[in-house]
This record gives structure tokens, C-alpha cells and sequence, in this order.
């Protein structure tokens, strides 16, 4: 610190110049200036309200001028039963969707790839990427329709002889293969676009090679394909599991009802329905705090994980 | 020699037997896949259409009818919240592609003082929020429940668009802007006519990101909008489904009632909701997938 002050001007001309030069580009930093007031207001406040985790709100204080209470809110959410159902539920759903959509669209990717004609493949892309274009209100609307006593499933159901009357929407024990399932069918095909991308970079040389050589496409897939997509599957990989306490609350709100509550509450929902339906914005900021910082301890560690097995090159 | 040669031919023809069998399959693979997406889709629409008591079916009813959308159209609701939709998705879309631009251009001179600074605060906000609670507090705080506005002002700038776009703008030639300087043009007159005309595509990709996501937006209702007047159609579409869920979980009698009556109109009021997006969607469908690569390639 010592020896680099000297290299430094004095404070008050570096305020000079750097004016003198906001002067010159005074153009250019009004264009930044409302981005700037835009996130310190929309993303940075909201930031400092976190501070409500550790204090106790009332409608009638301010942020900062409620009392603040140390790790109470943190302590009751221990003992607080329906905050770990939620977090069972939460895991559950996330554990099956991330596992499936993890490898689901590696698969099809490799297979939409081999597709020789290509007016079906871009075909088939088109189809299925549509879905990711449609809301939750809309997929949860026609996923109701499609479980219904007299839906699509029950129809299918029959055709083989089983006697399928059920709303199965309403069966709690179903839900979390329903909200599982129902966001593969949503993201399997978009899923498949980054490595379809990178897959279109490998150099198709090394197939001719490998054709000459008598490797079969298996074999093509199994040492071309999938080492040259290393990076990018460790890096879905590192996403997917840091998303394990992601909740989709878009989805848990359209699906969720009295009956199938005790396995749909979501930990997203819970703090939905702790904090602005019944009003303890405290206690709702500490849950949702809680568990970003869990995410991120997460995130670490497979990133940390994943390094050592790239031979310490981070895909972050 | 001769052996050599004559066994290489015989797995040659092996691989290319194999190969055939392998894309055969493919091929069935895939359009299960693509029928897995597209059967339950067209069971929506098509139920849409159904006429009363057609009976159940997968593919097509014993009659059709437009009654559903009669009924669905003859609401006055849905044209108010038709036009919420357009505009929130229209004017959205404006603001957001503004601001980003303006703020990507400046942001792609490197000499910007203060560069930094900016680009640290962006990506602070790409990791971290305040989450529900807190953001809901503000909004409340700026008087920006139940207005217009905030199904704009939140969502007009995205540090993630932002860096899509000046990516794009870096790698515009400089010399084209240089001329124009030398002729005493100042940045905003750059910005406006030789900046905004080059970028039309990655323009029409960051604006078309957004508008899906308007389009699609209910959250920001839900939190923060109560005044049914300024309900988009997805806002709509969520009562009409949440309260035929409350009655059909609350009791049989209740759901024979919903099923006889609302389903159909419950089915068209979805296929109303979604059909921008499924006419739009074919024609810039190239815009979504060059769009995601280059984010993912550039981040």
C-alpha cells in the first residue's frame, strides 16, 4: 500500500480529470445514466431490503426504521414445520426435472444432430422448441385439461383397459411426477440448442477418420461427440445442480389446490403466501434469503467439484 | 495385402448396415418426440371446438361448434385485457430496446469512463436480488401498485440484453462512425443513424425476447396489480382456471357443474391467449435460436 500511493495523484486532481473527462464524454454517459438509476433502484434497494431478515416489520414502519432482532426470523424457520415440506417438496420436484432434463436433452440432441434430411430436422426443432415459448398460465391450463376424468391421459389409459377415472390433478401422491414431467415435455427441446450449436463446430473430420477406422455411429457419439461437448455439459451440469432449491412459482401457483397443497407447496409459493397473503414480511425475507444463500454454497461446491475434474479449468 | 483389404470391405459394409438401422430408428425417435409435444397441443385446440356433450375423444369430436368462442369473445373483459396485453408487450418492448441500446452504446466504447464501475453494478445484479418480499416493498414504496407502469419500468432494463447487444455494436466497423464524427456528428446523431440501422437484427432478437416475455408475463400482475382493469390476458386466463380448480377440489357437484359449463370456454380462452405466439412463432424462430447462442457463446 505504502509504495503504491506515491503512483497515485493527489485525490482532488484525479476528481479533476476524471470530471474533465465525463465533461468530454458527457454525451455518451447520459446514455448510461438512466440504466444506471434503473438498477440501483430496481435491483440495488431491493438488495439493501434484505436487511428486513434480520428486523421485524410492521406495516407501519419504514425498512429502516424497524427494530432489529438478530437471527430470530432464522431461528423460528427451524422449528417451523410447513417451511420443511415445502423444502421436501421443493427438492423432490427439482431432484426428478433436473436429472431427467440434464440428460433427456444430451440424448436428443445427438439424435436431432444424426438427422440426415434436413427439411424434417428443422422441422422437428421447430416443433419441439415451441413449448418453451408458452407460459405456465397456458401449459397449466391444458395440463389440467389433459388430467381431467375425461382428459387425454384417462382417454390413452383406456385404450390399453385400465379403468381411468381419476382427476389426477387432485392426487397429491401424482404431483410431483405432474410438475416434474410437465417441465421436461416444456424445456426438453430448447434444451438441446446449446449443444446442438456446439456440436455443429466439431470438425467433421475427425468423423471421416473415424468412419475410415470402422467406428460405428455408437462409437462416433460415445469418443467424438460427447468429449468435444465436455465443457458445456459441465456446465448445464453445475447449473442443474445449484438449481435444486429453485422453485418455479409461475407453475405452483396454476397447479396448485386444496387437495394436492401438502406435496405442491413450494418453497417460492410458501414465502409467496407467508409474506403477502398473510403479511409477515420478515419472516418471508429470512426464508427467501435462507435459501439463496444455500444456493450459492451449492454452486461453489460443484463449481469447485467440476474443476478438478476439468483439469482446473473452470467453466464459470 | 489382399486379406487386409477384402476385411476392411467387410466392415465397411458392417458400419454402413448398422449406420442405416441407426437412422431408421432415429427417424422413428424423433417423430415421437415431435408427436408427444404435438398430440396433447392439438387436443387443446381441437377441444376448443367441441360442441356440447360431443363425448369423449383424443384427435376430433363428434361435433364442432364456435360456440365456445362466442361466448369467450362476447365477454367485454377479454377485449380490455387483450389490449392490457398489447400494450404492455408493445410499449415493453420500445422502452426496454431503447434504454438497453442507449446504455450498450455507450458501454461499447472502451475508453467510457466509469466503464467499470458500470459493468461491476450489472453484474452484482445478475447474482444477487432482494428477492420477492423486498422488491414488493419498493414497488409499494413508488406508488407503482395497480399502474400501468409497472408492467414497464421493472423490466426496462436487463444487464444480460444489455451486453447481447453491445457485443453487437462492437462489431460494427469504426470507421463508418469515425467519417461521421469528422462531419461534427455528436453520439447521440451516431447512435440514431448509423448504429440503430446496422443492428436492425440483433434489435429485432433482443425486442422479440422481450415481447415473448411480456406476452407471457402473469407474476408481475399477481404481485402487484389487484384492478381487474389492468389485467393482461394472462392474468384472465389464471382466474378462469384457478376458480374451476377451487370448485372442482372443494367437491364433485361443483365440478360437474364447471366441466358442463366453463371447460369450453376455459379451452378457448387458452388457445385466444396463445395464438400470437403461435403465428409469430414460425417466422422468427431463427431470430430466438441465433439469439440464445450468441448469448451463450458471448457471456
Amino acid at each position: 500500500m505504502e509504495i503504491n500511493k506515491p503512483r497515485k495523484l493527489p485525490i482532488g486532481t484525479r476528481i479533476k480529470e476524471w470530471g474533465k473527462a465525463w465533461g468530454r464524454q458527457w454525451q455518451l454517459q447520459t446514455m448510461v445514466l438512466p440504466g444506471i438509476i434503473l438498477m440501483i433502484i430496481f435491483n440495488f434497494i431491493p438488495i439493501y431490503g434484505l436487511t428486513l431478515a434480520f428486523k421485524s416489520y410492521s406495516v407501519t414502519s419504514t425498512i429502516s426504521s424497524s427494530p432489529w432482532v438478530g437471527l430470530q426470523n432464522f431461528q423460528i424457520i427451524m422449528k417451523d414445520k410447513y417451511f420443511w415440506q415445502s423444502v421436501q417438496n421443493t427438492i423432490g420436484i427439482s431432484a426428478i426435472k433436473l436429472t431427467i432434463e440434464f440428460f433427456l436433452p444430451i440424448i436428443l440432441a445427438i439424435l436431432i444432430f444424426e438427422l440426415k434430411w434436413t427439411p424434417f430436422k428443422k422441422l422437428v426443432q421447430t416443433i419441439t422448441y415451441l413449448p418453451h415459448f408458452l407460459s405456465w398460465i397456458i401449459l397449466g391450463g391444458m395440463l389440467i385439461t389433459w388430467l381431467s376424468s375425461n382428459g387425454m391421459l384417462n382417454q390413452v389409459l383406456r385404450l390399453f383397459g385400465i379403468a381411468a377415472n381419476d382427476n389426477h390433478i387432485l392426487n397429491a401422491s401424482s404431483y410431483w411426477s405432474i410438475a416434474s414431467l410437465s417441465d421436461v415435455w416444456k424445456e426438453a427441446g430448447w434444451g438441446t440448442i446449446l449443444y446442438l450449436a456446439t456440436m455443429s463446430k466439431i470438425d467433421p473430420t475427425y468423423y471421416e477418420a473415424a468412419e475410415m477406422d470402422g467406428a460405428s455411429k455408437i462409437r462416433q457419439i460415445w469418443s467424438i461427440t460427447i468429449p468435444e461437448m465436455s465443457s458445456i455439459i459441465s456446465l448445464n451440469l453445475i447449473l442443474s445442480v445449484s438449481g435444486l432449491f429453485n422453485s418455479n412459482l409461475d407453475q405452483t401457483l396454476v397447479l396448485m389446490n386444496s387437495q394436492n397443497q401438502p406435496k405442491a407447496e413450494v418453497i417460492n409459493s410458501y414465502v409467496y403466501r407467508v409474506g403477502l397473503t398473510q403479511g409477515d414480511f420478515s419472516y418471508a425475507t429470512a426464508v427467501g434469503l435462507g435459501v439463496s444463500i444455500i444456493s450459492v454454497i451449492l454452486l461453489i461446491i460443484t463449481n469447485t467439484i467440476t474443476k478438478k475434474l476439468n483439469d482446473n479449468q473452470s467453466v464459470l | 495385402m489382399e486379406i487386409s483389404k477384402s476385411s476392411n470391405k467387410t466392415t465397411k459394409v458392417k458400419s454402413t448396415r448398422g449406420n442405416k438401422i441407426f437412422d431408421v430408428v432415429n427417424v422413428v425417435l424423433m417423430t415421437l418426440f415431435a408427436l408427444i409435444i404435438l398430440i396433447p397441443m392439438w387436443n387443446v385446440v381441437i377441444s376448443s371446438f367441441a360442441g356440447m356433450n360431443s363425448g369423449p375423444f383424443i384427435f376430433w369430436p363428434n361435433k364442432l361448434s364456435l360456440a365456445n368462442y362466442i361466448s369467450v369473445f362476447s365477454d367485454k373483459g377479454i377485449w380490455q385485457a387483450m389490449f392490457i396485453s398489447v400494450a404492455k408487450t408493445v410499449v415493453g418492448v420500445v422502452f426496454h430496446l431503447f434504454l438497453c441500446s442507449i446504455v450498450a452504446y455507450a458501454l461499447s466504447k472502451r475508453d467510457l469512463k466509469g466503464r467499470k464501475l458500470y459493468s461491476a453494478m450489472g453484474i452484482i445484479t445478475m447474482f444477487f436480488s432482494g428477492g420477492m418480499i423486498p422488491t414488493y416493498l419498493l414497488i409499494k414504496s413508488l406508488g407503482l401498485l395497480n399502474s400501468f407502469w409497472v408492467y414497464i419500468l421493472p423490466a426496462m432494463f436487463s444487464y444480460y440484453d444489455m451486453v447481447i447487444l453491445m457485443n453487437f455494436f462492437r462489431d460494427i466497423p469504426n470507421s463508418l462512425e469515425e467519417s461521421a464524427k469528422m462531419d461534427g456528428a455528436s453520439d447521440w446523431r451516431v447512435f440514431f443513424s448509423i448504429i440503430v440501422p446496422l443492428s436492425k437484427p440483433s434489435l429485432a432478437t433482443i425486442g422479440l425476447f422481450h415481447g415473448v416475455w411480456q406476452w407471457n408475463d402473469f407474476m408481475t400482475t399477481k404481485l402487484y396489480v389487484t384492478n381487474e382493469a389492468l389485467y393482461p390476458l394472462q392474468m384472465r386466463l389464471y382466474d378462469i382456471i384457478i376458480k374451476a380448480q377451487a370448485a372442482a377440489s372443494n367437491g364433485l357437484n361443483a365440478q360437474v357443474a364447471i366441466t358442463t359449463t366453463s371447460k369450453g370456454v376455459q379451452l378457448a380462452t387458452i388457445v385466444v391467449t396463445m395464438l400470437p405466439i403461435l403465428i409469430l412463432y414460425p417466422f422468427v424462430q431463427k431470430y430466438f435460436v441465433t439469439g440464445t447462442m450468441l448469448g451463450a457463446v458471448k457471456e
